[in-house]
């Protein structure tokens, strides 16, 4: 079993395929897989479908892809920060499916759990809830939304073992464990790869169970909005 | 009238101690720094955290600890963080007690709309949407009429909805009102604000 690969481009090499559906971790640039995004900017491969929270800024994040059209379609909760991504929705290049935020979450986590619908609260009265199944629980009202399965996760991760169990940081976990849960195959980059056994088993966040290809780099992690208070 | 500041500081009368809070942007930001005293409460922050503390000073901005503004914050000795799917477990969960949110239009039966106007506005719900349909109580704190005058509570909701009678209370520029059956209910007045003054401004049906 050997997980660790070199480069983002070595280990996403025979993964990446057109029209495929690549579920991606982060929130806004906090701890998304940036090197894997620049590695699949360099690849080229046209007619993705990111699911990931966000859309990234112009020239960060997914946002990248963006630029260079390799989006067919998008599913997101919140774009609201990239220009480019707006003006390729509005003229029609780009699809767009918004899901809420705990909603997409969980459709990343139920797929990769082996659950292909579950019914929510979240959307009912609204336009989300079109042409979905309504059941009444107990009185309310709830809607089905779909698992989400993904042909490719890619995931940020602070620390990993050589078997890919993985170690998050403070809010750079986010969407990364149910992300990395619900591909086929999952690729994780990170800052840190450490040997097999320096890990505590009990501070594990996501088991090497879900990781299957593993990438240590530099990364920028840059800020979105830098906000201080006086000394 | 009240400005952004005085309408947080009342908002925050509706903390109870012991309480797990989330807390939109904008004004209902401003809150956390109106806490009155005696009583704790742990603010969420839906992209994964519980325990949320202020802004770092400058130096000290941490990439990985952001709020779901994306800005730079800090954490607390209580602090717990976990992954997005847990974090909207414990909204959708009911372990929420309260969000207080920042809205475009609420209508008199609590409908909300704020995260989207058609043609215009394509930026998405986020987490919204979820927080309305899982918390414990929905306070809508925004000025009670847009920028051109118009009235913000409304017999109903013109744009695309966030939920479906999910408002508890309302708190204005003008006063705060509660969403009850009929319609919407005065409480207070701001100061210096009368109630033919927020009648007039109010085009939703308030009960007497």
């Amino acid at each position: 079993m050997k997980k660790i690969y070199p480069t983002a481009a070595a280990a996403l090499d025979g993964l990446l395929k057109e029209g495929m559906l690549i579920a991606a971790g982060g929130f806004g640039l906090c701890g998304i897989p940036e090197l894997l995004l620049y590695a699949i900017k360099e690849a080229g491969t046209k007619n993705l479908t990111p699911a990931s929270n966000n859309a990234g800024v112009d020239d960060f994040g997914i946002g990248i892809l963006l630029q260079s059209k390799q989006v067919k379609k998008m599913i997101s909760s919140y774009v609201g920060e990239n220009a480019e991504f707006m003006r390729q929705y509005l003229s029609g290049e780009l699809e767009l499916e918004f899901n809420p935020q705990g909603t997409l979450a969980e459709r990343m986590r139920a797929a990769g759990s082996g659950i292909p619908g579950f019914y929510t609260k979240t959307g009912v009265g609204t336009v989300i809830a079109e042409g979905k199944e309504h059941k009444d629980f107990n009185g309310e009202t709830y809607i089905l939304e779909q698992g989400l399965f993904a042909d490719l996760s890619i995931v940020k991760a602070w620390k990993a073992d050589e078997t890919g169990n993985l170690i998050f940081r403070k809010t750079a976990r986010n969407f990364n464990p149910p992300a990395a849960m619900c591909g086929k195959i999952c690729v994780a980059e990170v800052e840190e790869i450490v040997p097999t056994g320096s890990l505590d088993p009990d501070h594990v966040h996501l088991a090497g169970i879900y990781v299957h290809r593993i990438v240590q780099g530099q990364h920028e992690k840059r800020i979105e909005q830098r906000t201080v208070r006086e000394a | 009238m009240w400005d952004r500041n005085q309408m947080a500081a009342r908002a925050a009368l509706e903390l109870q101690d012991g309480w797990y809070v989330n807390l939109g942007i904008g004004i209902p930001t401003l809150v956390s720094n109106y806490i009155p005293k005696g009583i704790e409460v742990t603010l969420q922050s839906e992209n994964g955290m519980l325990g949320m503390g202020p802004f770092p000073i400058s130096g000290q901005e941490d990439p990985d600890l952001i709020n779901a503004g994306k800005q730079t914050i800090t954490e607390l000795p209580q602090t717990a963080y976990f992954d997005s799917a847990q974090s909207f477990g414990m909204i959708r969960g009911g372990k929420i007690a309260m969000a207080i949110l920042g809205a475009m239009e609420v209508s008199q039966e609590g409908d909300l709309a704020n995260w989207m106007i058609p043609g215009k506005l394509v930026k998405g719900m986020g987490g919204a949407m979820d927080l309305v349909a899982g918390v414990g109580r929905v306070v809508v704190v925004m000025d009670h009429t847009s920028k051109h005058g118009e009235s913000k509570l409304l017999t109903a909701c013109t744009l695309p909805l966030t939920g479906k009678a999910v408002v508890d209370r309302i708190i204005t520029n003008l006063g705060v009102l509660d969403v009850v059956e009929g319609g919407l209910k005065l409480l207070e007045l701001a100061d210096g604000v009368t109630e033919a003054e927020l009648r007039a401004a109010t085009q939703a049906h308030i009960v007497n």
